[in-house]
C-alpha cells in the first residue's frame, strides 16, 4: 500500500507532472486554434482567471461543501465502526447484514439523493446524509475485511496463551485491520466531497454544487470548471490527509517497504 | 517424576485416525525430539498438549496433574515466527505478559533482562521486518519463554531457515537452554538437529502415528561442531535412518 502511494507521489512530482502539463497545453492551444466559444469549453487560462476573480465567492461555497463532507465522513466512520464491530463479534449478524450492505450499493446514489432532499429539506442535513451514505460502504467493507483477515495461526497462538476474545481483538485483529481500513478511508474521503456536491446540485442554498449549477444555467462554464478544479483539489487534499495519518499511525510500514529492502 | 507425560493419546480428524495411543514423557530440563514423516500428526500432538485440541482418548499429565484440553499451561513456538509486524520486538515479546494482565511498562521491565540471554541485545525497538529470519526466531522463542518458561513446545522452529543459519541457531539454542531451565518438546524433520540437541528422540510412524522407537541420546554435553562427526553421532544417525 505504502509502495503504491510512493509510486503515486513519484508520478505526481516526476514525469507524471509533465503529462498533466502537456494535457493542459493541448487544451489551451486547442481552444485558441479552433475558436470554440468560451461558454462551450473555456481555455484553462480562462478557468484560472475566473477562479481568481470569483475567489471569495468560491471559497464561501467551498467552506460549506467541505463542512458537509467532513461531517458526513465522520458520521460514516462512526456508523461503519459500530457495524463492523457488531458484525465481527456476531457471525449471525454478519451473514444477515452483508448481503444487505452489498445490495444497498447497487442503488445509484443519484436516484436516492432527491428522495433524501425531499425528506430532509434544503439545509445542510441532506448533504451530510448523502456524503455519509457514499462513505459508509467503502469504510465498512474494508474494515470488516481487515478484521476477517487476521492470521489463523496467530489467533491460535494467542488463544494458547489464554487470551480472551477482547484481548485477541485488541492485540491482533484491530491493528491488523488498519491497512485495509485505511484504503477504505482514502476512497471514502475522496467520495465524501463528491457526495456533498451531488446533494448540493439537487437543491441547496450554498455549496460548490449549487455554485456549479448556477454557473451552468448562466452559461458561465468557466466558473463551472473553476468549481471542478476546486473539487479536484479538495478531494486530493483529503486523500493526502488520510495518507499522512496512515503513515504516522503505522510507522512499521516504513520498514516493510520493498523499496527499502 | 516426569515433568510432562503424554499417555496413550489418540486423535482423529473427521474419520481419519491421526494419532494412535501415542505415549511419551520428558523429565525436567530435558529436550525431547519427535521425528516422523510429514503429515503424521506431530503438530496435532502439540495442539493437544497445548490444549487447543481435545484428544479422542488419553491424558496429558504435567507435574502429575491432568491438563488434558486445558489452555495456557505450556508455551508453543511455530515454524513461522508469528511476530506481529506492527509491534516492536520487545512489545511482541511482552504479548504473553500483557495477556496475563501486566501493564506494557511492567512487561517491558520483566522482559528486558532476557534480551542478552537470547542474543537479542539492541533489537528491542526494531520492527520484525527489520530482522533476519534467525533473529525473528530468537524473538519468537523468547516470547514463548516469557509465557511459560518451564515447558516449551517447539514445532520445527528452524524449519524455515537456510542451512547455515540453522546450524548457528542450533548452537545458539544449546547455549540458551544451558542458561534457562526448561523442559522442551521439539518437532523436527532434521535427524542431525534431533541428535545434536536432544536427550531423547521419539520416532513416530506414518499416519496414524504410533511411537515406533525411542532413542536415549547419551552423547555427553556440552556438544559442539565436533559432535556432528563423532562416531556416536553417526551410530545414532544410522539407527534412526533405519526406522524412518
Amino acid at each position: 500500500m505504502r509502495r503504491w502511494i510512493n509510486t503515486g507521489k513519484d508520478r505526481m512530482s516526476g514525469s507524471g507532472a509533465w503529462g498533466i502539463l502537456a494535457l493542459i497545453a493541448v487544451w489551451e492551444i486547442g481552444v485558441k486554434v479552433s475558436g470554440i466559444k468560451p461558454y462551450i469549453l473555456p481555455a484553462p487560462s480562462r478557468v484560472l482567471i475566473s477562479l481568481f476573480q470569483s475567489f471569495p465567492l468560491v471559497m464561501k461555497h467551498t467552506r460549506v461543501t467541505l463542512y458537509e463532507s467532513l461531517v458526513g465522513f465522520m458520521a460514516a466512520v462512526v456508523f461503519s465502526f459500530v457495524l463492523a464491530l457488531a458484525m465481527d463479534s456476531m457471525p449471525v449478524l454478519k451473514r444477515a447484514m452483508y448481503p444487505i450492505l452489498i445490495i444497498s450499493q447497487t442503488i445509484p446514489i443519484i436516484t436516492v439523493a432527491p428522495l433524501i432532499i425531499i425528506w430532509f429539506g434544503y439545509d445542510l442535513l441532506p448533504k451530510v446524509i448523502i456524503a455519509a451514505l457514499v462513505c459508509f460502504f467503502p469504510i465498512a467493507v474494508s474494515f470488516i475485511g481487515g478484521l476477517e483477515a487476521a492470521d489463523r495461526e496467530m489467533y491460535d497462538l494467542l488463544r494458547s496463551m489464554g487470551a480472551s476474545k477482547f484481548q485477541i481483538f485488541r492485540i491482533l485483529k484491530l491493528p491488523g485491520a488498519m491497512p485495509s481500513l485505511f484504503s477504505g478511508l482514502k476512497i471514502a474521503a475522496a467520495y465524501s466531497i463528491m457526495g456533498a456536491v451531488i446533494g448540493e446540485w439537487l437543491g441547496a442554498k450554498a455549496g460548490l454544487g449549487e455554485f456549479m449549477r448556477r454557473s451552468m444555467h448562466s452559461f458561465a462554464v468557466d466558473k463551472t470548471f473553476a468549481a471542478i478544479l476546486v473539487i479536484t483539489l479538495l478531494s486530493l487534499g483529503v486523500f493526502r490527509v488520510i495518507t499522512f495519518l496512515e503513515d504516522n499511525l503505522m510507522p512499521w510500514t516504513r520498514f516493510s517497504n520493498i523499496k527499502n529492502e | 517424576m516426569n515433568k510432562i507425560e503424554v499417555f496413550e493419546v489418540s486423535s482423529s480428524f473427521e474419520d481419519l485416525p491421526v494419532l494412535d495411543r501415542v505415549s511419551l514423557s520428558a523429565a525436567e530440563n530435558r529436550l525431547v525430539s519427535i521425528i516422523g514423516p510429514s503429515g503424521c500428526g506431530k503438530s496435532t500432538l502439540f495442539n493437544i498438549i497445548s490444549g487447543l485440541v481435545k484428544p479422542d482418548g488419553g491424558t496429558i499429565y504435567i507435574d502429575g496433574e491432568d491438563y488434558t484440553g486445558k489452555l495456557g499451561r505450556v508455551s508453543y513456538m511455530h515454524q513461522k515466527d508469528l511476530l506481529l509486524p506492527w509491534r516492536t520486538i520487545i512489545d511482541n515479546v511482552c504479548i504473553p505478559l500483557v495477556i496475563q494482565g501486566k501493564s506494557i511498562r511492567d512487561a517491558r521491565q520483566k522482559a528486558a533482562p532476557y534480551f542478552s540471554v537470547f542474543g537479542l541485545d539492541g533489537f528491542q525497538d526494531k520492527y520484525p521486518s527489520q530482522l533476519s529470519g534467525g533473529m525473528r526466531q530468537r524473538a519468537a522463542l523468547l516470547r514463548a519463554y516469557m509465557f511459560k518458561s518451564d515447558i516449551m513446545l517447539l514445532d520445527e522452529p528452524f524449519g524455515g531457515l537456510d542451512a547455515i543459519t540453522k546450524r548457528k541457531m542450533q548452537e545458539w539454542l544449546m547455549g540458551v537452554i544451558r542458561a534457562i531451565r526448561s523442559t522442551i518438546l521439539f518437532i523436527t524433520h532434521d535427524i542431525d538437529e534431533a541428535i545434536f540437541l536432544s536427550d531423547s528422540i521419539y520416532i513416530l510412524s506414518d499416519r496414524p502415528a504410533r511411537v515406533r522407537r525411542v532413542f536415549e541420546v547419551d552423547i555427553e554435553r556440552p556438544r559442539d561442531n565436533a559432535t556432528f562427526t563423532s562416531p556416536k553421532f553417526n551410530h545414532f544417525k544410522k539407527e534412526i535412518l533405519e526406522y524412518l
